[in-house]
């Protein structure tokens, strides 16, 4: 069946058909949906889109920067609020792609892309969905949970600020330089207080089939200083409780090899 | 930029010529930076049709049944293609070589032999309508066990991938399972040598992954005839694979190529001519089929993996005196040209060296893998990195510098080579001390006094004693020419043909002389590194197409073969 | 199937067209409007032949729904030079020899010159980033690179073509 493409001004509106056609996909930035299209992906015959301008805003609120949902990753690097951010978004793609890739679009992409919704699970950013108040729910909650999510659309992602820049950091592991794909990505969000780390968060993408937080390690960094004895256990534990995904571009072997390795450098802020 | 080296066979070059050494400007660049070079899919056409292809999930899988009605009846269905669709069902690409029999199909209809086969084409009147009727197209699988694996697929019970080729393996001359090089005694060498280094290497397939994927289009011509307008590297290919398949005179044809959004190597099968060219003569109109890049990396051939083993016989002071290779070609499930791959690998053995004896089987094997096909050098690149990593082990092993133990056996000029040719042009040494300065690795006086224009030929210059053997022979292929059908009857106990089972409909499409000159032709240089090379001898007269099915014996005519590609030189 | 209009410019030219329902850029330009510069060389995002400038920012036509450029400007290589005088960028890149099988050249031709538009004096990193989204399977990227800071040193001299 041909494709349509159906357009409303307001999301809600947007959301409503969304909900009433089992063959239709939301439209965000189209790099995933058209790249399905073009391949004659049978599961959908409808791309639904909204002209709704709030879902394009970027705005500073008190807990954090509300985020539309159709807010390119180019609108990121662009904004003076959303530095914090620039490496996880740089990190998307080549310039053509950031111009076009959105927030939401990045939410519900599988691995291995989904570099920003890495560093947004590490940050603990708060997912709202149109036609529903409330807070929406927590990210976390959101990626176990993601497929229950398909026939919403998310209306806008609050990310909280780090309130010490330095305390997050992104790396995308890719064999092209500078740029390709990701084998593994890492998000470290480590706050201090007292030069110990307090509420630490690790992420990692690539290595299941979305986004997840890497909880042994978080549990071995947390209330430490970040010295290289800590940083040496974090390494060593990388993997654990986590079984890596195997696909086309590495091994669940090799992932577990170099995981710990990347996490390393990563602490340590030595960039090759 | 280039730097010239005068010091190095100076009086053998001119380096002061007006074009060679000196940039020269592309003649497509300006044509490529206005994008005005004109790519096969650069025409437009009114009407224009898409052709996509029903393939395979399976690596090998019997065909039960095919039901195309669901997908017939969606709109923007043109015609849905099958097996018995296609005049000539059944080809293999160097047939036009005489080299090789007809093995594989363009369209399969009875089983598939490797993940992508297809088996039905759908033409419609885009590309989404296309895609949306192969999603609807039935086919009814009955999985057979698969082989993916080159020493697998030759033990005793491994399941047959090829049917013309029962034991999966390509067959030689008529008469043998490998490609066979025997100079000298390797075994009584091996006797006598201090060491034996032994070695097994592995290389993956490689897919040429050009920018522009494979595809050709065709239109109905003025005149009777089709235009095509093709990706290809290998116009001639494509012309005459065109032809053969689908029974069209050559003169019919109107192909037009030259601009090729890189190939290297992987647009030389000339498979999508011939789909194309069937649409427009099935539907009027004309008809496009192109690789997704998907496909472009699945079902588009790939270099052929390849797995060696070397064994030497090294004396102490590091000379090697015997080399002994198994090799094994992984051609996936056809032919198409992996057996010409191993020709040219053996003729490039042992590499660049002088070695007294040495011993090759090199095997052209199927396996459930996707049909491989030439790139960048195939036939000779996977063997030098075996070689190469060789050398360095023996280094290794010897305590010896890795480059030094290469000058030591570097081949000189007027040395007879395995494949008794004299050596001549040589280079390596020189080779070596350029790149050993360039990388400021110290190498010995001897070393560097070495030439390659001394210390060749004499003693060096003889061709061995050399055992032979009959290992790997194998019945029921004649030596005469495969493509033709109708065999020349021989003495009474001669095989009558390959027993292949009735899966070849027809291989009378091109009937060829079945004597021809025998004489070895003089080469002044290895075999060409890609089957379209202008030919350095006269090519055999070309088939022609319309000839009348022969009811008697093709009359016997004297005609100059390149015998080293179908090895039918008269010994 | 539906169609829906659409007019844009592209190359500095109006157009009207109409687009089927669903139909992505690249198609539009190559066989709605014959504009045969843009490539297909994945449909994915991932090779970057299919590279456009919307508006003076790159994106790849085989992912932009043709429908949402409906009053916007498209510049494509057709569109680089001005009558017989190539675009400086055109000519060093065949003064660096940056085109091979040329397949890339028209994407790789607009990357750049969404860089030096917005970016008269890139760094050799920004070169390299720039042209991070397209796919050269030729020339090794040296040439391609060469020939863009090359143009940037040269802006203001033109020649004919």
């Amino acid at each position: 069946m041909p494709v349509r493409v159906e357009t409303f001004d307001s999301l809600d509106a947007a959301a409503s058909a969304l909900r009433s056609t089992r063959s239709a996909r939301f439209f965000g930035g189209g790099t995933l949906l058209m790249r399905a299209a073009n391949h004659g992906d049978q599961s959908f015959d409808t791309l639904i889109r909204a002209r709704d301008p709030s879902f394009r805003h970027i705005r500073s609120e008190s807990e954090g920067v509300s985020i539309g949902a159709g807010v390119t990753m180019k609108e990121i690097i662009a904004h003076r609020d959303l530095s914090f951010l620039i490496p996880a978004a740089q990190a998307v793609g080549g310039p053509a792609v950031r111009n076009m890739a959105t927030v939401g679009g990045n939410l519900y992409a599988n691995s291995p892309y989904g570099d920003l919704a890495v560093a947004l699970l590490v940050l603990g950013a708060r997912i709202e969905f149109v036609g529903q108040g409330g807070r929406g729910v927590e990210i976390e909650e959101f990626m176990r949970d993601r497929d229950r999510h398909q026939g919403s659309i998310v209306r806008a992602v609050v990310v909280p600020r780090p309130r010490d820049p330095s305390s997050f950091r992104f790396v995308k592991v890719s064999r092209v330089k500078p740029k390709g794909i990701s084998l593994l990505t890492i998000a470290t969000y480590l706050p201090q207080s007292g030069g110990r780390i307090r509420g630490a968060r690790v992420a990692y993408g690539a290595m299941g089939p979305r986004p997840l937080r890497a909880t042994a390690v978080e549990r071995l960094l947390d209330g430490q200083y970040l010295d290289s004895a800590t940083i040496e256990r974090a390494a060593a534990a990388a993997c654990d409780g986590i079984e890596p995904r195997t696909d086309s571009l590495a091994s669940s072997w090799y992932r577990r090899e170099v995981v710990g390795i990347h996490l390393k450098r990563l602490l340590t802020g030595d960039r090759r | 930029m280039i730097e010239f080296r005068k010091e190095y066979f100076a009086d053998e070059r001119d380096d002061n010529l007006n074009e060679i050494g000196k940039p020269t400007q592309r003649q497509d660049a300006l044509g490529h930076v206005t994008g005005r070079s004109p790519y096969f899919d650069d025409h437009l056409f009114e009407g224009l049709l898409h052709i996509r292809c029903v393939r395979s999930p399976h690596d090998h899988a019997r065909i039960r049944r095919i039901d195309t009605s669901a997908a017939e009846r969606m709109p923007g269905v043109v015609r849905i293609v099958l097996g018995k669709d296609v005049p000539n069902n059944l080809n293999t690409l160097l047939s036009l070589l005489d080299f090789g029999i007809d093995d594989e199909p363009l369209i399969s209809d009875k089983k598939v032999s490797y993940k992508g086969e297809p088996v039905a084409a759908v033409i419609a009147e885009s590309e989404r309508a296309a895609r949306d009727a192969v999603a609807q197209v039935r086919v009814d699988w009955e999985v057979l066990p698969a082989v993916l694996d080159v020493e697998e697929a030759i033990k005793p019970g491994a399941p047959v991938v090829n049917d013309v080729y029962p034991g999966n393996r390509f067959v030689y001359h008529g008469k043998y399972d490998h490609q066979k090089l025997r100079f000298g005694d390797v075994e009584a060498a091996f006797r006598q040598a201090d060491r034996i280094i032994e070695g097994r290497y592995q290389m993956s397939p490689i897919e040429q992954a050009p920018t522009e994927t494979c595809g050709a289009i065709a239109a109905p011509e003025t005149n009777d005839r089709y235009v095509v307008y093709t990706s290809t590297q290998a116009l001639f290919f494509s012309l005459d694979t065109t032809s053969k398949l689908l029974r069209v005179p050559s003169n019919r044809l109107h192909l037009i190529g030259g601009t090729v959004g890189g190939g290297f190597g992987g647009k030389v099968d000339s498979l999508h001519e011939p789909m194309a060219v069937l649409g427009t003569m099935l539907t009027g109109r004309p008809c496009k089929y192109i690789f997704d890049r998907h496909e472009e990396m699945q079902v588009g051939a790939p270099r052929g993996a390849e797995r060696w083993y070397l064994k030497d016989g090294v004396m102490n002071d590091g000379r090697i005196i015997a080399r002994k290779f198994t090799g094994y070609f992984d051609s996936g499930a056809y032919t198409r040209l992996s057996s010409y791959a191993i020709i040219k690998a053996v003729g490039h053995l042992p590499g660049p060296y002088t070695i007294p004896n040495v011993y090759a089987d090199v095997y052209c094997v199927f396996t459930n893998r996707t049909p491989a096909t030439a790139m960048r050098g195939f036939g000779i690149t996977g063997v030098d990195f075996a070689i190469e990593c060789h050398m360095d082990k023996i280094a290794h092993e010897l305590g010896m510098d890795p480059i030094e133990l290469r000058i030591l056996n570097a081949y000189r000029d007027g040395d007879m080579k395995a494949h008794r040719r004299l050596a001549k042009n040589t280079a390596l040494i020189e080779c070596c001390h350029v790149a050993a300065e360039k990388a400021g690795w110290p190498l010995s006086q001897a070393a560097r006094q070495a030439s390659s224009l001394r210390d060749g030929g004499g003693a060096r210059a003889e061709i061995p004693h050399t055992v032979t053997d009959q290992h790997g022979r194998v019945e029921g292929y004649t030596a005469g020419s495969y493509a033709q059908k109708k065999r020349p009857s021989g003495p009474a106990g001669q095989a009558r043909g390959p027993q292949s089972p009735a899966s070849h409909p027809s291989r009378d499409s091109i009937a060829v002389p079945s004597s021809f000159d025998r004489a070895p032709q003089p080469m002044s240089r290895p075999a060409p590194s890609a089957p379209p090379a202008s030919a350095a001898v006269a090519p055999p007269p070309p088939p022609t197409a319309q000839r009348p099915a022969e009811q008697h014996a093709p009359e016997q005519r004297r005609v100059t073969r390149f015998s080293s590609i179908s090895g039918l030189r008269r010994r | 199937m539906a169609r829906k209009p659409l007019q844009f410019q592209l190359n500095g030219r109006h157009q009207a067209v109409f687009t089927d329902d669903g139909q992505n850029l690249l198609d539009l330009l190559r066989r709605g409007v014959g504009d045969l510069t843009p490539k297909y060389g994945c449909g994915q995002g991932t090779c970057g032949t299919c590279t456009v400038l919307i508006d003076g920012e790159p994106h790849l036509s085989c992912l932009t729904l043709a429908e949402t450029v409906d009053g916007r400007q498209i510049t494509t290589t057709a569109g680089l030079a001005e009558g017989a005088e190539l675009h400086p960028l055109q000519t060093a890149f065949m003064d660096n020899f940056a085109a091979q099988c040329g397949y890339c050249t028209p994407g790789m031709l607009l990357a750049a010159k969404a860089l030096l538009d917005r970016n008269p004096s890139p760094t050799r990193e920004e070169v390299v980033e720039a042209i991070s989204g397209n796919i050269c399977r030729c020339t090794g990227y040296e040439p391609i690179i060469n020939a863009i800071l090359d143009a940037a040193g040269r802006r203001n001299q033109r020649r004919y073509g």
